[in-house]
């Protein structure tokens, strides 16, 4: 056993396993917000709050009709995911004329609407969910003892992500959203609908987020204000990161969660501020992110 | 002129007389969070709570007459100061109860003193209220932080917990939480092996549980509120940290948390109130009238909501007592402490000159699932802290009115 | 073409009467005989509150109404300026006036640093970082020994401004927070009309032709940013004088949206609309204060129906139907 700057080394694989799991919540909700932001050019503000939705549908799922957490996996981002449909086709698809502000303004009073509905209906303490049966327990690695469900969630994320990753910069129905959200008038032309891809797009993204939040329910508190703290992190990871690539959301969002990991074992006090932190610094040295391209 | 100035005074005379035996009127200003953090502590079921002692104590006292009023300070200093303020200059209100939130509660308090009215703290945490900051016109009621961390402390070192380490939640609240606690657990003769501070809000504990349960110590005090309380708890279970044999102890939990945990999660922590609905018949009486008031057939009151029907029912006592006419919250506080506390949920107890309301407290250890025989079954009584040593002593807690 | 943020309304076609071409005066001069009346019909304390508040959404629409940047973290200049000003009031004993200049001064410094930060990226990034920083803020502020975490600084001093004038007494210290207000709206209306407000709005209205014509629009920005800050700040400071606290209801997120609500109810881009939309909103929050249950949720449907329905806000749509400039 040897030592890095004082911590034993086994300590230190042990918390770097540990800001891999933090990182998937990271990548799967910037993920989310880059394909969101690609095809719509819309910041989804309420991102957090379907997370969010995405836990308590599990929750509701399981109280009132007995389904369990893998159900619970495809149902509830199914679910939310039509309600992002339907948000899609009520408020935003009258906005992409407008400035894009305009967008971030609307889903935050969105996000705001969900969050207090939520309260309102569920009360504020937060909603009990445990871990699957069949992923109880963990593993002794030697090194640190890994429960089963974190090594769930780094794989299960891993492998969402690179299929979403595929999906867009590999197949044949990537290549024409890559399209339309470079020429929508050229695509239509050959007979794509457009709109309609702009609706399953955004879905799909909100989809995305309440998948994590179904991972999230066992390990993190399921209540009305999980989401919106979080989302103010996975913008600055955004920021860092720049939304030009799927691949840059993904990476950007396990490095941070790396980094996040480090700083608790080193300096813990700032665990919380480390992402905003690197944010500032990127800012001053490569403004446009370290995936991004200069707009 | 003289003989008109002599018919009033007659007359005044004369109507203090007849009033005495006639109408008291009060007006009591239920003050909490009704919709955020703490609405499931404090609340619609506060509310509730203040309803069941107005109406307990009109049943004795027909010729008190009582308007009570609820208001939600949103969980912000300003809000609830404006309301407060409102609520004493405009509608009158003579008594402010209740208001979780530390900085909420320290704002109407100083509030309460600055117009000489009356503030009822059940709420709110902070044992700087009857410490540096406190003042006539405050009575601190159910529980403040300083007990819980004696509470828990004491006792857990008692049972053989000698060694804790802390996940202390990195701001003032948290700090104080674990001071208080590591001096209680040396004083009893046990050790802090490490500590580490957690920021506000962080979602994964994950990597503190790792060092919490590499230091080995024996207890892991969780100097935390809310959702990091629930958090941390929350993946010890996943950690194993109760099943590898530490101990975890809350030191800021309430049952309607254990509620929203969970036994499995929950089970083997512990923790420290002032009461607990499922201890004895009379607290099973007055949950089943709570229910019935708030409506909500699936929960369970806290201590908060306990601490506001028997601090109400202490005030209107003490208000009878006077009698008709006006006075000022000093006056009323005065009365307060100098007559003994007694109700069904709290027993017999005192309010001392610092305004602290005295009382036992309780550590509690969350039962297993198989342990729990009915819904909200979830404590197992583990030692009881009597009332002389439950709160900070009089002298150690800085409060001017006493030492002056 | 997309359509810009507070969208400039029509140039008035019907011919300049008195009534229109000095509306705005009209306004102000309603106003301020409104506000010098209204203590003696209404709750003093209610009344100067929401003057801090209608200072601060003026200041921050000086950014999104009049150069089109949204900043989503202008709670960091407020907040942090409400504890510089209480903690200088009560700690080391500042006059009113100075404890308040010093929450400026902060609202001023915390604007330069997170604005020269911000201004490097355009649209919605520039609102993430704002926010971001924020939030960083927030968390800095809540750590930090001073501020006295969830505690936060009570029982702050109102003292005698000037060393003469008590601020306890109620009158008094509304004539003070009416003074700083009116200064501070008068400045703001100063620096839209001036030669540099123009430039601003030329910004808004098409950053690569203003390039073009030669102005380094990141030095306008940056200065834009700076006064706004420290409008907020001079908000903030007096608000904490005030109310004698200062807490973390100020620095955190949700304020900063709050206060993005109040100019978007009242109109963006609208001398006036802030005003008013700060007096809606906070009437609403203590009207609800006995329900408090909904106030999040109208307050997300109240967003949602700006936006769809009426873009430009009370005033904004007030000021097209009557083709005026308000």
């Amino acid at each position: 056993m040897f030592e890095i700057f004082g911590i034993p080394s086994n300590a230190l694989f042990g918390q770097l396993l540990i800001g891999l799991i933090n990182g998937s919540f990271y990548a799967l909700l910037s993920l989310g917000l880059a394909v969101i932001f690609g095809m719509l050019n819309i910041i989804n503000f309420s991102h957090g709050a379907q997370y969010m939705m995405g836990a308590f549908a599990a929750y509701l799922m399981l109280k009132y009709s007995g389904l369990g957490y893998w159900p619970a996996l495809i149902i509830a981002p199914l679910l939310v995911g039509i309600t992002g449909v339907i948000v899609e086709r009520l408020f935003l698809q009258w906005l992409y004329k407008l400035d894009h502000l305009y967008g971030l303004l609307l889903t935050f009073g969105l996000a705001l609407i969900i969050e207090g509905v939520a309260r309102n209906q569920l009360g504020s303490a937060g909603l009990p969910y445990v871990v699957p049966d069949e992923l109880r327990g963990g593993q002794n690695l030697g090194f640190m003892f890994l429960p089963n469900y974190r090594a769930w969630v780094i794989v299960a994320s891993l492998t969402i992500c690179i299929a979403t990753w595929f999906i867009i910069e590999r197949t044949r129905l990537g290549a024409y959203l890559r399209a339309a959200t470079e020429n929508p008038a050229l695509v239509r032309a050959f007979g794509i609908n457009v709109p309609r891809i702009i609706t399953l797009t955004y879905g799909f993204g909100v989809a995305l987020a309440a998948f994590a939040g179904v991972m999230a329910a066992p390990i993190y508190n399921v209540s009305p204000q999980m989401g919106s703290e979080l989302i103010i992190v996975v913008f600055a990871v955004v920021v860092i990161g720049g939304m030009g690539s799927i691949l840059g959301a993904i990476v950007t969002g396990f490095g941070l969660g790396v980094v996040e990991g480090l700083t608790k074992v080193f300096f813990p006090e700032a665990s919380n501020t480390v992402i905003f932190v690197i944010m500032a610094i990127v800012l001053l040295v490569r403004p446009a992110g370290l995936f991004g391209r200069r707009a | 002129m003289k003989k008109t100035l002599g018919l009033a005074a007659l007359a005044a005379v004369l109507a203090c007389s007849t009033a005495y035996a006639q109408q008291v009127n009060v007006k009591i200003g239920v003050l909490s969070d009704m919709s955020s953090l703490y609405a499931d502590i404090g609340g619609p079921g506060s509310v509730a709570a203040a309803k069941l002692a107005v109406a307990d104590f009109q049943k004795t006292n027909p010729n008190v007459k009582v308007e009570l009023i609820s208001g939600d300070h949103q969980n912000k200093p300003d809000v609830g100061s404006q309301v407060a303020n409102q609520w004493f200059d405009v509608d009158k209100v003579d008594v402010i109860v209740d208001v979780p939130n530390s900085g909420v509660a320290l704002a109407v308090s100083e509030i309460a003193r600055a117009k000489n009215k009356l503030f009822i703290v059940s709420g709110a945490a902070a044992s700087t209220l009857t410490g540096a900051k406190c003042n006539p016109n405050t009575v601190h009621w159910t529980y403040d932080t300083w007990m819980l961390a004696n509470g828990t402390g004491k006792a857990m070192v008692k049972t053989g917990g000698d060694t804790w380490f802390f996940l202390t939640a990195d701001y003032a609240f948290g700090h104080a939480l674990e001071a208080d606690t590591t001096g209680v657990v040396e004083k009893n003769g046990g050790k802090v092996v490490g500590k580490v501070r957690v920021p506000l809000n962080t979602n994964d504990f994950s990597s503190f549980l790792l060092q919490a349960q590499s230091s080995k110590a024996k207890v892991i005090g969780l100097a935390n509120a809310g959702g990091d309380t629930i958090n941390s708890i929350k993946q010890s279970a996943e950690f194993g940290i109760v099943k590898g044999g530490q101990k975890l102890a809350g030191l800021l939990v309430f049952s309607s948390d254990v509620n929203a945990l969970g036994l499995p999660t929950a089970q083997g922590l512990s923790l420290t109130e002032t009461w607990y609905w499922d201890m004895n018949d009379a607290n099973r009486a007055w949950t089943k009238r709570w229910n019935a008031e708030r409506n909500a057939a699936g929960k369970y009151p806290t201590m908060i909501h306990a601490g506001v029907y028997s601090g109400i029912l202490h005030y209107l006592k003490a208000r009878a007592a006077l009698g008709a006419g006006e006075f000022d919250g000093k006056a009323v506080t005065d009365k307060m402490k100098s007559m003994p506390t007694d109700d069904v949920l709290f027993g017999k107890g005192t309010i001392r000159p610092d305004g602290r309301k005295i009382h036992p407290a309780y550590l509690f250890e969350v039962k297993a699932p198989s342990e729990s025989k009915h819904p909200g079954d979830f404590y197992t009584l583990k030692a009881t802290i009597p009332a002389d040593e439950a709160f900070r002593p009089l002298k150690e807690g800085g409060c001017p009115m006493v030492s002056g | 073409m997309e359509q810009r943020v507070a969208e400039p309304i029509a140039t008035p076609e019907v011919q300049p009467t008195v009534w229109r071409t000095q509306s705005a005066t009209i306004l102000f001069v309603v106003m301020v005989v409104g506000l010098i009346v209204a203590p003696f019909f209404t709750y003093p304390l209610f009344l100067m509150q929401a003057m801090c508040f209608a200072l601060f959404a003026c200041a921050f629409n000086l950014l999104i109404g009049y150069v089109g940047l949204l900043s989503f973290g202008h709670a960091l200049y407020f907040g942090w300026a409400s504890y510089l000003s209480a903690y200088s009031a009560k700690a080391w004993g500042f006059t009113p006036e100075l404890a308040i200049l010093t929450g400026t001064a902060t609202g001023a410094v915390l604007g330069l640093l997170a604005g020269s930060l911000a201004i490097r990226r355009q649209g919605i990034y520039f609102a993430m970082i704002t926010l971001a920083l924020a939030q960083m803020m927030f968390f800095f502020a809540l750590q930090a020994k001073f501020t006295g975490g969830e505690d936060g600084i009570q029982a702050v001093p109102r003292g005698h401004l000037f060393g003469l004038i008590d601020l306890s007494k109620e009158m008094n210290m509304y004539i003070v927070v009416l003074v700083i207000f009116l200064a501070g709206f008068l400045f703001i209306y100063r620096i839209i009309h001036s030669p540099f407000g123009e430039v601003l709005k030329a910004i808004r209205e098409n950053e690569t032709r203003a390039i073009s014509l030669g102005y380094k629009t990141d030095r306008y920005k940056l200065v834009a940013f700076v006064l706004s800050a420290t409008l907020a700040g001079a908000a903030g400071g007096t608000k904490a004088i005030v109310l004698q606290l200062a807490s973390l209801t100020d620095v955190n997120w949700p304020m900063s949206g709050e206060v993005v609500l109040m100019t978007l109810v009242g109109g963006l881009g609208t001398i006036f609309g802030p005003v008013l939309g700060s007096f809606i909103i906070l009437v609403m929050q203590y009207k609800l204060a006995a329900v408090g249950e909904w106030v999040l949720v109208i307050q997300g449907v109240i967003f949602v129906a700006c936006v769809l329905l009426f873009r430009r806000g009370i005033v904004g749509e007030l000021a097209n139907k009557l083709k005026i400039r308000l």
